[in-house]
C-alpha cells in the first residue's frame, strides 16, 4: 500500500517536469520567432524611414509628382514614371489574370492526371523561380524584335505579365485545391456538370485565394526593373502616352500601347546612378512612391481578402 | 418477403419538359409500366474496386420502391461505398472500377454504365456531415433546379417552398430565405440538404449516415422526416446506429467486409436473421 503510494508521487514528480521542459521550449520557440521578426520588421522600418528622410523635401514638392524629369534635379518630378507603371499593370492584369486562372482551372479541375500533366506542373512551378532578367532577354528576343513591337507599353506589360503567371496559377491552384471535397461533392450530387460546378461553386469560394494572389503577383510586377531595362524602357520620357480614353466615338484609343514610357523602377535606377547627390533625394522620394504603392497594393488584398470571407461566412 | 407488386403510377411532375413533348410522353407511359417486384432498382453481382482495393465483392440487393432500404454493417464493411455507386461519386476520383450492374427501374437501364451525370440528376444524396453552399437559403434549395435550367422565379419560387415544407425547415426559416444557409443549426443545416435533395423531385434519395453529426433531438427530427418521405420517394440510407435502421427502415441488409451478408424485412433482420453473422453484429458481440 505505502510502496503503491510513493510510485504514483514519483510519477506525478516525472510528467511535472516533463511539463517543464515542454513549457521551455515553447518559451524559446516564441522568442526565437518574436526576434526574427522584430529584425526583419526593423530592417523594413529602418529603409523605409531612411528613405522618407532623405526623400522628404521632394515628397512634400506637389510638383514631383506633376513635373516631367529634367536635368535640373529640383525640377525633375515622376509623372511619367507613374503614368508608365500605371498603364503597364493595366496591361499585365488584363493579359496575366485570365491566362493565369483559366490555366489554373484546367490544370486543377479538367487536366487528366498523367506524365503530360505532371511535366506541365513542374514547369509551372519552376517558372515561378526563374530570374526576371532571363524573362527580360526573352522578351527582348520575342516580342521587341520577333513580334516587332518595339520598347512599348505593350511589350513591357506582356513581360511583367510572364513574369508573374506563374505566381497566379499557383495561387489559383491552391484556392481551388482548399475548397472542400464536402462542396465538390454536393454540386455533383444535385446533377450539376464539371463547369457548374465549378463556376457555380468553385471559383466563388476559391476567389478570396485567387484575388490575394493575382494583388501579390501585380505588387510584385510592379517594382520589377530588371526585365523593362532589357527590353530597353527608355528612361527620359518627357511627355505622356496618349490618353486610353477620348471625348470622341470611339472613345477608348489603344495608341498608347505603343507609346514609349518608362516606369518607377526605372527612374529610381536611372537617378541613383547619377553621379549629383542632389538626384539621390529624388531616388530615395522615387523609393518611398513605389513602397507605398506595393504596400497599399497588398493592403488590398488583405482588405479584399477579409471582406469576401466575412461575406461568405454570415 | 414479398415486396408491393401493385403498378407504379405516379405522375412525373418535369417542368422542364412541355406538354405534348414525345421524351416526357415516353417518360410518362413508362413509368405507368409496374416495376418487376415492386423495385426501384436491383444491385446484381456487383463489385468495386478503389484502385487495386476490393471494396465490394459481388453484392446482391433489391431496392424496394418508396420504402426505406437501411444498410448496416461495422466501419469499412462497404456500405457507404456501395451507396455511393447509386450516384456514381466514386467517378469523381480516379483509379476507382465498377464490375456487375445496378439495374434501375423502369428503364432497366445498368446506371453503373450509363453517364454519371444523368444518374445523378435522377438520384439525390443527402451526405453525412451537413454541407449547404455558402450562399443563402433559398440559393441552396434551389440550386438543384438550376441546375436542371430552371430560371423561372415563380416556379422556383413555388418548388423551394414545397421542399422546404416537406424537409420540415419551412416555418423556421421562411422568415430569412435571402439570409445564409451558415447561420442555421446543424440539425437545421442538414434538413435544408434534404430540401436541397428533394426540391428536384428525385426518383430516389440517398442517405450517408445523415445524422452521425447530429445531436439526438435534431438525429429524431431527421428520422421522422425519412419516414415521411417513405411514402413518396425510395430512400436507402447507410447508418451506424442499428437503433435507427430498427426504427425507421421497413429493409435492412447487413453487410461484412465488402459482401452483402443478409436482406430481407427489419422486423426479421433484427428478430430473426438467418445468418449467424448477422445475430453476433445486431447483438453487439461485434462491430
Amino acid at each position: 500500500m505505502e510502496a503503491d503510494a510513493t510510485r504514483v508521487v514519483a510519477s506525478g514528480v516525472r510528467f511535472q517536469r516533463l511539463v517543464a521542459a515542454n513549457r521551455r521550449t515553447d518559451i524559446m520557440m516564441a522568442s526565437i520567432g518574436i526576434l526574427v521578426l522584430m529584425v526583419a520588421s526593423a530592417l523594413l522600418a529602418s529603409v523605409l524611414v531612411d528613405l522618407i528622410l532623405t526623400g522628404w523635401p521632394r515628397l512634400i514638392n506637389p510638383d514631383f509628382y506633376t513635373n516631367f524629369p529634367s536635368r535640373k534635379p529640383e525640377q525633375a518630378g515622376i509623372i511619367s514614371a507613374m503614368v508608365g507603371t500605371a498603364l503597364v499593370m493595366l496591361v499585365t492584369a488584363v493579359v496575366s489574370v485570365p491566362l493565369a486562372v483559366a490555366a489554373g482551372i484546367y490544370l486543377e479541375e479538367y487536366a487528366p492526371k498523367n506524365w503530360l500533366s505532371d511535366i506541365i506542373d513542374i514547369n509551372v512551378s519552376n517558372l515561378a523561380g526563374v530570374p526576371s532578367i532571363i524573362y527580360g532577354l526573352l522578351a527582348l528576343g520575342l516580342f521587341v524584335y520577333g513580334f516587332g513591337l518595339g520598347e512599348t507599353i505593350l511589350t513591357a506589360g506582356l513581360v511583367l505579365a510572364l513574369l508573374i503567371l506563374p505566381v497566379i496559377i499557383v495561387a489559383t491552384r491552391e484556392a481551388i485545391r482548399s475548397i472542400p471535397r464536402d462542396l465538390r461533392e454536393a454540386a455533383y450530387g444535385l446533377g450539376a456538370d464539371k463547369w457548374q460546378t465549378v463556376s457555380h461553386y468553385v471559383l466563388p469560394a476559391a476567389r478570396p485565394g485567387i484575388l490575394t494572389g493575382t494583388i501579390v503577383g501585380l505588387a510584385r510586377a510592379i517594382g520589377e526593373a530588371a526585365p523593362v531595362i532589357t527590353i530597353g524602357a527608355l528612361t527620359f520620357i518627357a511627355f505622356l502616352p496618349p490618353p486610353p480614353v477620348q471625348s470622341t466615338p470611339p472613345f477608348v484609343n489603344f495608341d498608347w500601347l505603343t507609346s514609349p514610357f518608362t516606369v518607377m523602377p526605372i527612374q529610381l535606377f536611372n537617378w541613383v546612378s547619377r553621379p549629383q547627390a542632389e538626384f539621390h533625394i529624388n531616388a530615395a522620394a522615387t523609393g518611398v512612391v513605389l513602397m507605398v504603392m506595393t504596400l497599399a497594393m497588398n493592403g488590398l488584398a488583405i482588405y479584399i481578402r477579409y471582406q469576401l470571407r466575412k461575406h461568405q461566412r454570415s | 418477403m414479398q415486396p408491393n407488386l401493385r403498378p407504379i403510377t405516379r405522375e412525373t411532375t418535369d417542368v422542364s419538359s412541355a406538354p405534348g413533348d414525345s421524351n416526357a410522353d415516353l417518360h410518362r407511359h413508362q413509368e405507368s409500366v409496374p416495376l418487376p417486384h415492386g423495385n426501384r432498382a436491383d444491385v446484381r453481382k456487383l463489385s468495386f474496386w478503389y484502385g487495386k482495393t476490393q471494396a465490394l465483392k459481388e453484392v446482391n440487393l433489391p431496392v424496394v420502391d418508396r420504402k426505406v432500404t437501411a444498410l448496416i454493417g461495422p466501419s469499412g464493411c462497404g456500405k457507404s461505398t456501395l451507396l455511393r455507386c447509386f450516384n456514381r461519386m466514386h467517378d469523381l476520383y480516379p483509379g476507382n472500377r465498377y464490375d456487375g450492374e445496378i439495374r434501375l427501374y423502369p428503364e432497366d437501364e445498368n446506371l453503373v454504365a450509363i453517364d454519371p451525370g444523368l444518374v445523378r440528376l435522377r438520384i439525390g444524396m443527402v451526405f453525412q456531415k451537413p454541407n449547404p453552399f455558402p450562399k443563402s437559403i433559398y440559393a441552396n434549395v434551389a440550386a438543384g433546379l438550376e441546375v436542371r435550367g430552371i430560371k423561372k422565379r415563380s416556379v422556383l419560387d413555388e418548388r423551394v417552398e414545397r421542399a422546404l415544407r416537406h424537409a420540415a425547415l419551412w416555418d423556421e426559416v421562411k422568415d430569412r430565405l435571402n439570409g445564409s444557409a451558415y447561420g442555421l443549426s446543424g440539425g437545421q443545416q442538414q434538413r435544408l440538404c434534404i430540401a436541397r435533395a428533394l426540391a428536384p423531385e428525385p426518383e430516389m434519395i440517398l442517405f450517408d449516415e445523415p445524422t452521425s453529426a447530429l445531436d439526438p433531438l435534431a438525429t429524431a427530427k431527421i428520422e421522422d422526416l425519412v419516414q415521411q418521405l417513405a411514402g413518396e420517394v425510395t430512400i436507402l440510407i447507410v447508418t451506424h446506429n442499428m437503433q435507427q435502421a430498427s426504427r425507421i427502415s421497413d429493409f435492412t441488409a447487413f453487410m461484412l467486409m465488402g459482401e452483402m451478408v443478409e436482406y430481407g424485412n427489419t422486423d426479421q433482420v433484427f428478430t430473426a436473421p438467418e445468418d449467424p453473422r448477422t445475430d453476433q453484429y445486431i447483438t453487439g458481440r461485434f462491430g
